[in-house]
């Protein structure tokens, strides 16, 4: 039997509220299904699972704040059969819900789903009290208050920017990289597609991030238990702007072996799914490297802060036409501040250097992205 | 579609990109992303939603001519007739 715990949900974000159970006992579950939904400072958080298996016990109540690591479930794995009931409290695996006519009339009043409340009464029977519980975890008729929810998600930034900036000796390093190749190669591959076929730069840029990495693999994995684990794939944490304010980083999945025309794809669902606040567990969890591109808003560069156990971060500014000395001659070029936060842990500037090189490389050659 | 109806078009596809934008205090003829913070994935999608409710097209050559809701306006409106 497995015990199924609430994932790693990114270093700012340490707990939940179980907002939803998608599945009950006796269910089938396969790898990537989502289990639960769990609600964050920041968004509703589509738990997935990773092993196949059959639900047994639903173990964490509809409303109930959860740190990360608590186990929400155990899972019968495939050819397993059930042991024998447990001691503890549990909900019924099945068949008619034990359930006292009063608590059923009040929930029936409050449109509360009796078959899925987790009792706490005798035997697993749902009690009155679990029909108001429930009732007030609702997530649509009582949200967490906007001003609540900000303060809580500034001090789960805050945690998390502090813990980088007291654990991580970061280095910071850039590069003026020069754009007029992007940009020309993304005119022209736009002017034949359709509005929603077309590319942002911000897709292009994150191509050449993974392109980099591949050779520069020491900016890409994770600092855990005092050693550098580096990551075989580039799932890259993008930083997007929450529109309440604050931000989040979920990753995009794969970077490096994905077309241009996917990545472009998979951002703009992504910052779909941010604005509506519907993210996946597996996205919060394991970005391998953050990039913030922040040349919207117009800055020249920005030199962010490491989101632990990340080892690098990359920074982009405003794309914008300046002074270039090209041939011994003045010039002007569009060109970018590439930025790079690196954890001295586990590199050095002069690699650091070399990964901001082959990405002004990258990014010289967008066909080849 | 005339103006009016083309103008409230623009705002509730607007408020669908940005929804705690007060669409009462947005003025015609300033720079729209001056007063609305969106950034260039907004823009498209702003772009993509007027392209799916009005059936036009919009190079991206022509991005640079749509600074205002006055411009947009007319843009739009131009392509209609």
């Amino acid at each position: 039997m497995l015990d199924f715990k609430l994932p790693s949900l990114g270093s700012d974000m340490d707990e939940g509220t179980l907002l939803e159970w998608k599945v009950k006992p006796g269910d089938p579950v396969k790898k990537g299904q989502v289990v639960a939904v769990v609600d964050t400072s920041k968004a509703a958080v589509d738990v997935e699972i990773w092993s196949p298996g059959r639900v047994h016990e639903l173990l964490v109540e509809i409303g109930e704040k959860i740190p990360v690591g608590t186990v929400l479930m155990t899972v019968l794995e495939p050819g397993e059969t059930a042991p024998p009931p447990a001691e503890r409290k549990a909900v019924p695996a099945a068949g008619r819900r034990r359930i006292s006519p009063a608590a059923r009339k009040h929930a029936e009043s409050l449109s509360v789903d009796v078959e899925k409340l987790a009792g706490s009464g005798p035997g697993g029977a749902v009690t009155l009290a679990d029909v108001d519980r429930a009732a007030a975890a609702r997530p649509a008729e009582k949200p967490p208050a906007a001003a609540i929810r900000q303060a809580e998600m500034r001090r789960a930034i805050a945690a998390a920017m502090g813990r980088s900036k007291r654990e991580i000796p970061h280095y910071y390093l850039s590069e003026t990289v020069p754009m007029a190749r992007a940009q020309d190669w993304l005119t022209q591959a736009n002017a034949g597609r359709p509005l929603s076929a077309r590319l942002l730069m911000a897709a292009v840029q994150l191509k050449a991030v993974a392109a980099a990495l591949k050779k520069y693999p020491e900016m890409n994995g994770f600092f855990r238990d005092g050693a550098f684990q580096p990551a075989a794939a580039a799932h890259i944490g993008v930083a997007i702007s929450l529109r309440q304010g604050g931000l989040i980083a979920p990753a995009i999945h794969d970077v490096g072996d994905k077309t241009l025309d996917e990545v472009m794809g998979d951002l703009a669902d992504l910052v779909k799914r941010v604005r509506s606040g519907s993210l996946k567990s597996s996205e919060m969890s394991d970005p391998t490297i953050t990039v913030t591109n922040l040349g919207d808003q117009g800055v020249e560069a920005v030199y962010g802060v490491i989101y632990p156990p990340q080892v690098a971060l990359v920074g982009f500014g405003r794309i914008a036409p300046r002074p270039w000395a090209d041939n011994g001659a003045l010039a002007v070029m569009p060109t970018v501040t590439a930025s790079l936060a690196a954890d001295h842990r586990v590199s050095d500037g002069h690699r650091g250097a070399l990964f901001l090189a082959k990405l002004r490389e990258c990014l010289q050659a967008p066909e080849n992205l | 579609m005339d103006e009016k109806e083309l103008r409230a078009v623009l705002i509730e596809t607007l408020l669908d990109i940005a929804p705690e934008v007060e669409a009462a205090r947005l003025r015609d003829d300033k720079p729209l992303r001056s007063q609305v913070d969106l950034d260039s994935m907004d823009w498209l999608n702003f772009l993509i939603a007027l392209h799916r409710k009005l059936a036009v097209e919009i190079p991206e050559a022509d991005y640079a001519r749509l600074v205002t809701l006055k411009d947009l306006q007319a843009y739009l409106g131009g392509k209609l007739r």
